[in-house]
C-alpha cells in the first residue's frame, strides 16, 4: 500500500505533466495564428500601380484573380505613396504589376518580394524615354548628378501598350498555368482593341502632321514620338488658374511654337480656356488615364480621347468650346 | 569482495598522482578518436544541412567555399562582389527564383543580411513577434540577436563601420526593428535582416540628405549655378530613416549596377536548374554559379582526411599509452613484492592478493571510461557552437 508521502508525490507530477501539456499546446496554437502561415482562400491576389495595368490583368484573366489598384481615384498614381497598411497589403499580394520607367518612385523605398514583381516595361527598357533634371547637384565622393528620370506614361505609346499587356498576360500565366487558353484568348481580343485604337490615332496624326501642339503637362512624351507629333509641354495644372508670369512665357512660347490647340490631361478651368481662345488657341482633353475613371474603361476613354483629337483636326479653333 | 573494493580503493586513493596520471592518459586514449569522430560527424551534419536545401548560389568567379560559406552561414569574410543585374537576369529567365544577397556589414558581431523578402519563405522563417520590414531603414532580427541585445520591435540596432578609421566610408545607420524570427536554430538566429535597398544605403550608394535648393541647407553649398548646386560635407546626410525624410532618400544611377554577395537561385524545376547551370559555363562569364552541396561535401572531404591521419596518429598514440600503463602496472607490482608477501603471510590467499591488484586496475579503466564518456558527451553538446565560432567568424 502506498504511503501518504507517495500519493502527494504522484499528484504533484501529475500537476507538472498536465502544466507542460497546456504550455505546449498553447505554443502551438500561437504558432497556428501566424500571419506567415495564414493560408488565403479565393482568387489569387494581383496588385498594380496604376490603372492602365489593372485594366489589362482584369481584361486577360477576368474573374480568374482578383486585381487591386490601392491608390484612391482622385490621385495620381504615379506620385502617389501608400500607407504602412497598403505596403503590408501590397507584400501579401501573389503578384504585383509594375510600370517600370521610374513610374511610382515609392516602390524604390519599400520591401516586396522580388519574384512577386513584374517589371512590365522590362522589354523596351532601351527605348524609354528619358527626363533630365533640371538642377544637378553633387557632394561627396559621388560627384556631379541629378534627380533626372525617365518618362513614365509609356501606355500612351500603344505599341508599348500591348507590350506591357503582353508581360501582364505572361505573368499572369505563370500565376495561373490551368487557364493559359482562356487567358490567351482574352489576350488576343485586348491587342485587337489595342492594335485598332493604334491605328486610329496613326491616321488621325498623319492628318495633324506637323501641326505644332501644345501639351498642359509633360506626361505625353510618348504619344509625341509614337505618333510624330509636333507637341511642346509646359506645365499647367487644369484646375488652376496659371499666373501672369506662365502666360508671358506662353506668348512668348507661342511665337515661336505658334499651336493653336493645347491638349490637356483633365477638363481645364473655363477662364483658362477663355483666354487660350483669345490667344488662338483651343483646348481639348486627352485623359492619359491612370487611375481609374468614373465612368467606362481604358478603352473608353482612350476612344474618346482619339475622338476629341479627330474633331480637333476636322474643326476650326473658335468651335472647339463645344467639344468638351 | 567489498574488502577486496576497499584495500583497492584506499591503494588508489593513497597513490592519488600515479593513478591521476594513469586515468588521464587511459581516458585521452579513449576520449581522442571517439571525441574526434563525433566533431566530424557533427560538423559534417551542422554544414551539410543548409547547404542540402540551397539549391544554387550565383556569385563572382574566385572561391566557390568563400561564396558558400558567406551565403549559407555569413561568414565575415566576404566574396568578389556581382551586379544586381545578375539577379535581375536570373529572375528574368523565368526558370528560378532569384533571391539576392548582400552579406557584408554587420551590428557589433552580428551579420547584416540584405535581401528580400522571399528569404524568409525560402527558409521557411517565422515571426515570433512584428512583421517583415516594409520600408527602408526597417530590419527584422533574429530570435538570438534580440536576446544578446535585448531588442524588440520598435527598437534600434545600429551597423558598424567596416574599419574604426572608415571616417568617410560606411557610416553607421539606425535601423528599426520591425520584427523578431521565431528560433530556426540557425544562423539566421544570429543574423539582422534588411531589404538589400539599405544595404545599399548603410554603403553610402543611396542616401537621404537636404534638399539642397532650399534655404536651411544653404551652410552646406559651396557653390550655386542655374544648373548645379555643389555642397560641401556640412551638407546634412540623415542617419535613420523616418516618415518624415524617408522621401528623400534615393539612389543614383542604374540599380542593376549596384553591388550584392551572392544570388540565391531557387529553379523552378530541375530541368530549370540544368539550364540556368549551362548558362555560366562559358570561361569569360565573370561570375559563376555552384551547388553549395557539391562545395560542403568537397570541404568534408578534406576534413575527413585529416581525421584519417589524425585518428591514425591517435591509434599509434594509444597503443604507445596502453604499453606503458601496463609497464606502470608490471613495474609498480614489482615495487609491491613485499607488500604482496605481506599480505600472504597475513593469511591472505593468493587469489585474494590476485583480486586486489586487477580491482585496482578496473577501477583505474573504469574511471578513464568514464571520463572519456563525459567529455565525448560535452563535445556532443557543445560541438556545434563551438565549431561555428571557430570556423565561420
Amino acid at each position: 500500500m502506498r504511503s501518504g508521502k507517495q500519493e502527494l508525490r504522484a499528484n504533484i507530477k501529475r500537476f507538472w505533466l498536465l502544466a507542460w501539456v497546456v504550455i505546449v499546446s498553447s505554443c502551438n496554437a500561437d504558432r497556428q495564428s501566424d500571419p506567415n502561415t495564414d493560408i488565403r482562400l479565393g482568387p489569387p491576389e494581383v496588385y498594380t500601380v496604376n490603372y492602365p495595368l489593372a485594366y489589362f490583368a482584369e481584361r486577360i484573366a477576368g474573374d480568374s484573380v482578383n486585381v487591386i489598384l490601392p491608390a484612391p481615384p482622385e490621385v495620381d498614381p504615379a506620385t502617389w505613396s501608400p500607407s504602412a497598411e497598403q505596403v503590408a497589403a501590397y507584400q501579401q499580394a501573389d503578384l504585383i504589376l509594375l510600370n517600370g520607367a521610374g513610374y511610382a518612385e515609392w516602390i524604390q523605398r519599400v520591401s516586396l518580394s522580388q519574384s512577386r514583381l513584374v517589371d512590365t516595361s522590362a522589354s523596351f527598357q532601351e527605348s524609354l524615354i528619358p527626363v533630365a533634371g533640371e538642377v544637378t547637384h553633387s557632394h561627396g565622393p559621388g560627384g556631379d548628378h541629378s534627380h533626372e528620370g525617365t518618362a513614365f506614361t509609356t501606355w500612351l505609346d500603344l505599341e508599348f501598350a500591348i507590350a506591357q499587356a503582353q508581360a501582364v498576360f505572361d505573368a499572369l500565366i505563370l500565376l495561373q498555368p490551368d487557364s493559359e487558353a482562356e487567358f490567351h484568348e482574352n489576350r488576343a481580343m485586348l491587342q485587337q482593341d489595342l492594335t485598332e485604337l493604334d491605328k486610329r490615332l496613326r491616321e488621325v496624326s498623319a492628318r495633324i502632321g506637323d501641326s505644332p501642339l501644345l501639351f498642359s503637362h509633360p506626361v505625353y512624351q510618348y504619344l509625341i514620338r509614337r505618333y510624330g507629333l509636333n507637341g511642346y509641354s509646359v506645365h499647367w495644372e487644369p484646375q488652376e488658374l496659371p499666373a501672369e508670369e506662365e502666360w508671358r512665357e506662353l506668348s512668348s512660347l507661342l511665337s515661336q511654337h505658334p499651336a493653336t490647340w493645347m491638349i490637356w490631361e483633365d477638363e481645364p478651368h473655363p477662364d483658362t480656356v477663355s483666354r487660350l481662345e483669345r490667344m488662338g488657341v483651343g483646348s481639348l482633353v486627352f485623359r492619359p488615364c491612370a487611375n481609374r475613371p468614373e465612368e467606362g474603361n481604358l478603352l473608353s476613354v482612350m476612344r474618346e480621347n482619339v475622338r476629341a483629337l479627330e474633331q480637333a483636326v476636322t474643326q476650326p479653333t473658335d468651335r472647339l468650346r463645344d467639344i468638351h | 569482495m567489498r574488502d577486496v573494493l576497499y584495500l583497492a580503493w584506499c591503494y588508489l586513493v593513497y597513490h592519488r598522482l600515479k593513478t591521476g596520471i594513469l586515468v588521464t592518459s587511459i581516458m585521452l586514449i579513449i576520449y581522442l578518436p571517439v571525441g574526434l569522430n563525433v566533431v566530424v560527424k557533427q560538423s559534417a551534419e551542422h554544414l551539410t544541412a543548409r547547404a542540402v536545401v540551397t539549391p544554387l548560389l550565383v556569385g563572382a568567379k574566385g572561391s566557390p567555399l568563400e561564396l558558400a560559406l558567406n551565403s549559407l552561414y555569413f561568414s565575415a569574410e566576404y566574396p568578389e562582389l556581382i551586379d544586381y543585374s545578375e539577379a535581375i537576369s536570373v529572375q528574368d529567365s523565368r526558370l528560378a527564383i532569384a533571391i539576392p544577397l548582400y552579406v557584408r556589414f554587420r551590428s557589433r558581431s552580428h551579420p547584416i543580411v540584405g535581401t528580400s523578402l522571399d528569404y524568409f519563405e525560402f527558409r521557411n522563417l517565422s515571426f515570433a513577434e512584428g512583421r517583415p520590414m516594409a520600408v527602408l531603414g526597417e530590419c527584422v532580427i533574429g530570435a538570438n540577436v534580440a536576446e544578446a541585445l535585448g531588442v524588440t520591435p520598435g527598437g534600434t540596432v545600429t551597423s558598424s563601420p567596416e574599419t574604426v578609421f572608415d571616417l568617410a566610408g560606411v557610416y553607421p545607420l539606425r535601423l528599426k526593428v520591425s520584427g523578431v524570427l521565431a528560433k530556426s536554430f540557425s544562423p539566421d538566429d544570429d543574423a539582422i535582416f534588411v531589404d538589400v535597398k539599405t544595404t545599399w544605403i548603410i554603403e553610402g550608394l543611396g542616401h537621404g540628405h537636404q534638399d539642397l535648393a532650399r534655404p536651411e541647407a544653404a551652410a552646406g553649398v559651396l557653390n550655386r549655378t542655374k544648373d548645379n548646386i555643389v555642397a560641401n560635407a556640412a551638407v546634412m546626410q540623415y542617419n535613420e530613416i523616418t516618415d518624415d525624410n524617408a522621401t528623400s532618400f534615393h539612389f543614383h544611377g542604374d540599380l542593376g549596377t549596384y553591388p550584392l554577395t551572392a544570388v540565391l537561385v531557387v529553379p523552378r524545376n530541375e530541368k530549370s536548374g540544368v539550364i540556368l547551370r549551362g548558362r555560366y559555363t562559358t570561361d569569360d562569364a565573370s561570375s559563376q554559379i555552384i551547388r553549395p552541396v557539391e562545395v560542403i561535401d568537397e570541404l568534408l572531404d578534406t576534413i575527413l582526411t585529416v581525421q584519417q591521419f589524425m585518428f591514425a596518429a591517435a591509434l599509434i598514440l594509444g597503443l604507445a599509452t596502453i604499453a606503458t600503463a601496463a609497464l606502470v602496472f608490471v613495474l609498480s607490482f614489482r615495487l609491491r613484492r613485499r607488500e604482496i608477501d605481506t599480505m600472504h603471510n597475513i593469511g591472505g590467499s593468493r587469489r585474494r592478493v590476485a583480486a586486489i591488484l586487477l580491482t585496482e586496475v578496473a577501477i583505474v579503466i573504469i574511471l578513464s571510461g568514464s571520463l572519456a564518456i563525459m567529455a565525448t558527451l560535452l563535445t556532443w553538446q557543445f560541438g556545434p557552437g563551438i565549431i561555428e565560432s571557430l570556423v565561420l567568424t
